[in-house]
């Protein structure tokens, strides 16, 4: 395949950037998109110039560290799937693609496609925790819990914090990570005891950190690549309700 | 927001159905030979002269327009400080329908559309009533009589849906308020954190029909004066 890439360079947050073309003529439709990434990364430096910087560990969809907006997509077209995953075979031969950033305020440019998420660590560190040692797993039937109540803590806990919610939201709004996280460990016994502290926090953090407010357009969910659902922000607004009217 | 919101889609439901009384007036007076029906005009009179409509609920229900305008304002200029540099390719996220996206054009349009309204019913009551003592019907003369007289309601609706141009304005911006409500009605209750399991669907149902019937409802209501009345 041949693609041409236009892709954001830039040095560092206080220099301006801006998208500079690249073209790829050696690339399988059997390759991810940053193994991609990594065929123009060889070429770039074969010829004595600076590589493209881009965020990556895992590489198998479960460490939220790859990210990109793929032609106005966080992780790029296909629903579900993080950058990391995503194949070249979404794309035809000849293609366009721009390339560039998570953007918004609270995540400044490092370099090129890398953003500065620590803003979601502070954020759990907030309050994203229990704060009493829970001991080693205890018996499965110790404490019951509800199967739907189980699935939908697990299903919260499966965000990876990548931050594509950020990154797809009109106003760069942070809500379905946060109130996944806050989902997550109000759905459990052990969590929700601290519910209405936790939500205060971390809410209070969150517009500290600069990102904008939800108006429920559900991009976030739609392209998230673990498809986190919509009904973690009604739960955080509506538990934010409550510890806004009586705090303990 | 969302509190704003729910309260104006109250006041909005009680609008149309008041208006809805002229509908059937019109109706009885055209087609079914009823010499005298004032249902609109004696809820009209009502709710214009009625001390705890005027002075308590107007003033409510201004402050309700009010806040959910500036909260608007405030509310997406602070979200979009939250991204200082834009995309440079459009953003093609998923979001779930351009109603969601464009709040602020089609809330635009109806205040917009407000203006007009408020010119054309409001600030000539406020006018009559506190002001010169004398209202008129239509482009006759104003006097006191009219002013007292308890059925100038409907008269005056009917004169001002003669004009083509503010019957187009009228319905163009229900189109507009509908899909302002298709958006707000079911995110207001996601804001406010209603929206949960089983209800979800509900809401949205909800959300759907309600964004349908009363623009529609009110569209009905400038028509039917255009045409019949
Ligand atoms: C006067 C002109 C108006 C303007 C400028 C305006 C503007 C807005 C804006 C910008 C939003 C929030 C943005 C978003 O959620 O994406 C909103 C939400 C909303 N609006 Fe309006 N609006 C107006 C009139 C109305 C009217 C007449 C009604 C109902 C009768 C209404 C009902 C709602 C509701 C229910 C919401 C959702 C609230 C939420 O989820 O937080 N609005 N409006
Ligand atoms: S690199 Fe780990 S999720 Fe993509």
């Amino acid at each position: 395949m041949k693609l041409t890439l236009h892709i954001w360079r830039q040095r560092d947050s206080e220099t301006k950037g801006e998208m500079v073309q690249y073209i790829v003529d050696d690339v399988s439709e059997h390759m991810s998109f940053l193994e991609m990434m990594d065929v123009l990364n060889d070429n770039l430096v074969k010829k004595g110039e600076e590589p493209i910087a881009f965020d990556h560990d895992c590489r198998e969809g479960i460490c939220g560290m790859c990210s990109m907006v793929i032609n106005g997509q966080p992780h790029g077209p296909q629903k579900g799937v993080t950058t990391c995953q995503l194949h070249m075979r979404s794309f035809n031969d000849g293609d366009s693609i721009y390339i560039e950033p998570f953007r918004a305020k609270g995540f400044p440019v490092v370099r090129d496609l890398i953003v500065d998420r620590s803003a979601f660590d502070r954020i759990i560190q907030a309050g994203g925790y229990v704060s009493v040692g829970t001991g080693s797993a205890p018996d499965g039937n110790a404490i019951p819990i509800k199967k739907e109540e189980a699935d939908e803590a697990f299903n919260a806990a499966t965000c990876i914090g990548c931050a594509a919610c950020v990154a797809s939201c009109k106003n760069a709004s942070a809500m379905l990570f946060v109130s996944a996280k806050i989902a997550q460990l109000d759905r459990l016994p052990q969590g929700k005891v601290e519910s209405k502290e936790r939500v205060s926090k971390m809410i209070a953090q969150m517009d500290e950190e600069g990102f904008g407010n939800c108006t429920n357009t559900g991009a976030c969910s739609a392209e998230c690549p673990k498809e986190i659902s919509l009904e973690n922000i009604a739960r955080m607004n509506r538990l934010h309700l409550k510890s806004t009217i009586s705090p303990t | 927001m969302a509190f704003s919101g729910l309260f104006l889609i109250v006041f909005l439901t009680q609008h149309m159905l008041i208006n809805m009384l002229s509908v059937i007036d019109s109706l009885r007076l055209n087609f079914f030979g009823v010499e005298e029906s004032n249902l609109f005009n004696e809820v009209a009179y009502f709710m214009g002269n009625n001390p705890l409509v005027q002075f308590g609920l107007q003033p409510v229900l201004i402050a309700g327009f009010m806040i959910h305008m500036v909260m608007a304002f405030v509310l997406q200029a602070k979200n979009y400080a939250a991204r200082p540099d834009r995309y440079q390719y459009a953003n093609k996220a998923r979001a779930y329908s351009w109603a969601s996206m464009n709040m602020l054009i089609t809330g635009g349009v109806v205040i917009g559309f407000l203006g007009l309204h408020f010119y054309d019913f409001w600030i000539p009551e406020l006018k009559a009533k506190y002001v010169t003592g004398k209202a008129h019907i239509g482009d006759g003369p104003a006097t006191e009589e009219i002013l007292a007289d308890v059925n100038r309601f409907y008269p005056e609706l009917v004169h001002r849906m003669k004009y083509p141009w503010r019957v187009a304005i009228y319905c163009g911006s229900f189109v507009l308020l509908g899909l302002h409500l298709n958006h707000g009605f079911q995110s207001s209750f996601q804001t406010t954190g209603v929206s949960q399991g089983k209800y979800i669907p509900l809401i949205k149902k909800a959300g759907i029909t309600f964004s349908i019937v009363v623009p529609f409802l009110f569209t009905v209501v400038a028509l039917v004066h255009f045409f019949i009345s």
